[in-house]
């Protein structure tokens, strides 16, 4: 997927350039991006699975309503990355199972 | 510790915002409570200009209203803002508890006016789960806010208001729509947006539904057909499209859970999208010191969010005693705004639902005795 660039009403203001670990992967990202949005600018559409069908799911709220976007961040389980900020260095996982506390 | 104010205002989108900045205004002490970390709601990402008769933010686009609006809560000293702060619950006690920065926080007000918004519905078809599968909101997100195109072939289901201008802002950013569903042999939304779509070359199925979505780990494919005038799917009308992106935009259902958790009495509106407080002509729910305004207390346009959380504010204010005068007069003409916004044939199904939340139902009040 592609970032734009030009837009008839919107400027987009991006912050600095940073970089993120996705499933041990290098991804690019702008400070200020959530994680979901960074991922998917970099074609990253599946972020969990389902834990009985182990169906494949990915974003679908974007505002921290629905839950089908939780992954690992840093070692926590279960973090709404459509509303979380990204992070340089940040380490980012599909989850494996419900996650533990 | 204990934070005190007279209002509390649960939600900063347009409802909230209003609230917080009318009861401010007046003098009153007033905490805003924001899950998000900026103020704003749903507005952050209208790109679309506003109209509406003889109001006053017609002619604007979204994001300068939110913009607006958060440049006077920020100037107003009376207004404590909580930003990253989801409210946890209402207790018999009057307090509400906040989870700040994951911090517990407890709010005592006199007050409290919920403002919590809406979320969006889903639509039933086999693969509705995939990656790829997206609400309107998510869509204008990703577009709007940060910019980033949601996907290169997209189909829209649903063409009322919001499919149609979200239809809309993907032409803008570029993206290939490859058309518009909907199930009504009407187009719900304004024609003037339709006719902006349609100039551009993109058909509006009516009549029509998405039958289901195909792909292994993305969206790949959608299988729309034709309604018979039954709502019933017709064998043999099957078309396959080549997307990779599904967006629904199928309506809003507000968020109730504080107001069902504090035990207001609900009631079922289907007009104004599911459950809604029951409450009098000035926002009160049957809990004295509740209020409701905006999405969570039936779904409508941004405009009308603005004026509810207006009017809630300044019943609170009547009822806490400050500016009673001054708040009664303007009251007065905040609910002649409201009616006006609401009159003709487009304010129909919104009259026919808010006299639904005056009388209230059996269905929304007997739903939820099992959690008491």
């Amino acid at each position: 997927m592609k970032r734009l660039k030009k837009h008839p009403v919107l400027d987009f203001e991006r912050g600095k350039k940073i970089s993120f670990k996705y499933n041990g992967k290098k991804i690019k990202a702008y400070k200020g991006e959530t994680i979901a949005a960074a991922l998917h600018a970099a074609g990253v559409k599946k972020l969990k699975h389902s834990s009985r069908l182990n169906r494949p799911r990915g974003l679908f709220c974007a505002i921290g309503n629905c839950s089908s976007c939780l992954m690992e961040v840093n070692g926590i389980p279960n973090v709404k990355t459509c509303v979380t900020k990204v992070k340089k260095g940040m380490t980012v996982k599909e989850q494996e199972g419900n996650g533990d506390l | 510790m204990m934070i005190y104010a007279d209002v509390l205002v649960i939600g900063g989108g347009p409802a909230g915002l209003s609230s917080a900045i009318t009861t401010a205004e007046k003098g009153a002490e007033v905490v805003l409570v924001e899950r998000d970390d900026t103020l704003g709601g749903q507005l952050v990402k209208q790109t679309h200009m506003f109209f509406g008769s003889k109001n006053e933010f017609a002619g604007s686009r979204g994001i300068n209203i939110a913009e607006n609006l958060r440049k006077k809560v920020n100037e107003n000293d009376n207004i404590k803002v909580f930003l990253n702060s989801t409210a946890q619950g209402y207790y018999d006690d009057g307090i509400v508890g906040i989870s700040h920065h994951e911090r517990f926080k407890k709010i005592k007000a006199k007050k409290v006016i919920v403002a919590t918004g809406a979320s969006e519905k889903m639509l039933p078809f086999p693969n509705n789960d995939l990656p790829g599968v997206y609400g309107a909101g998510a869509v204008q997100t990703l577009m709007n806010v940060y910019g980033i195109v949601p996907g290169e072939n997209v189909l829209m289901i649903g063409a009322g208001n919001i499919g149609l201008i979200v239809s809309y802002q993907l032409l803008q950013a570029g993206v290939n729509l490859v058309g518009i569903v909907e199930a009504d042999s009407e187009i719900g939304g304004y024609l003037v947006h339709a006719s902006k779509i349609r100039r551009a070359g993109v058909p509006i199925y009516t009549e029509h539904t998405i039958q289901e979505a195909k792909g292994k780990s993305n969206v790949e494919k959608a299988v729309i057909c034709e309604l018979n005038d039954n709502w019933e799917e017709i064998p043999g009308t099957e078309k396959e499209l080549e997307v990779d992106t599904i967006c629904l935009a199928v309506g809003l259902k507000p968020i109730s859970d504080i107001l069902i958790q504090a035990d207001c009495e609900m009631a079922y509106a289907p007009q104004l999208g599911g459950d809604v407080a029951v409450r009098d002509e000035n926002l009160q729910t049957t809990i004295e010191e509740i209020y409701v305004a905006g999405d969570s207390a039936g779904i409508e346009e941004a405009t009308a969010a603005m004026l509810e959380g207006e009017l809630a504010g300044l019943s609170a204010l009547m009822d806490l005693g400050i500016s009673k005068k001054i708040s009664k007069k303007q009251r007065r003409k905040t609910k002649e705004n409201l009616a006006s916004l609401r009159r003709g044939p487009v304010g129909r199904k919104i009259r026919e639902g808010l006299k639904i939340t005056k009388e209230g139902n059996d269905a929304g009040k007997n739903r939820y005795t099992h959690i008491r």
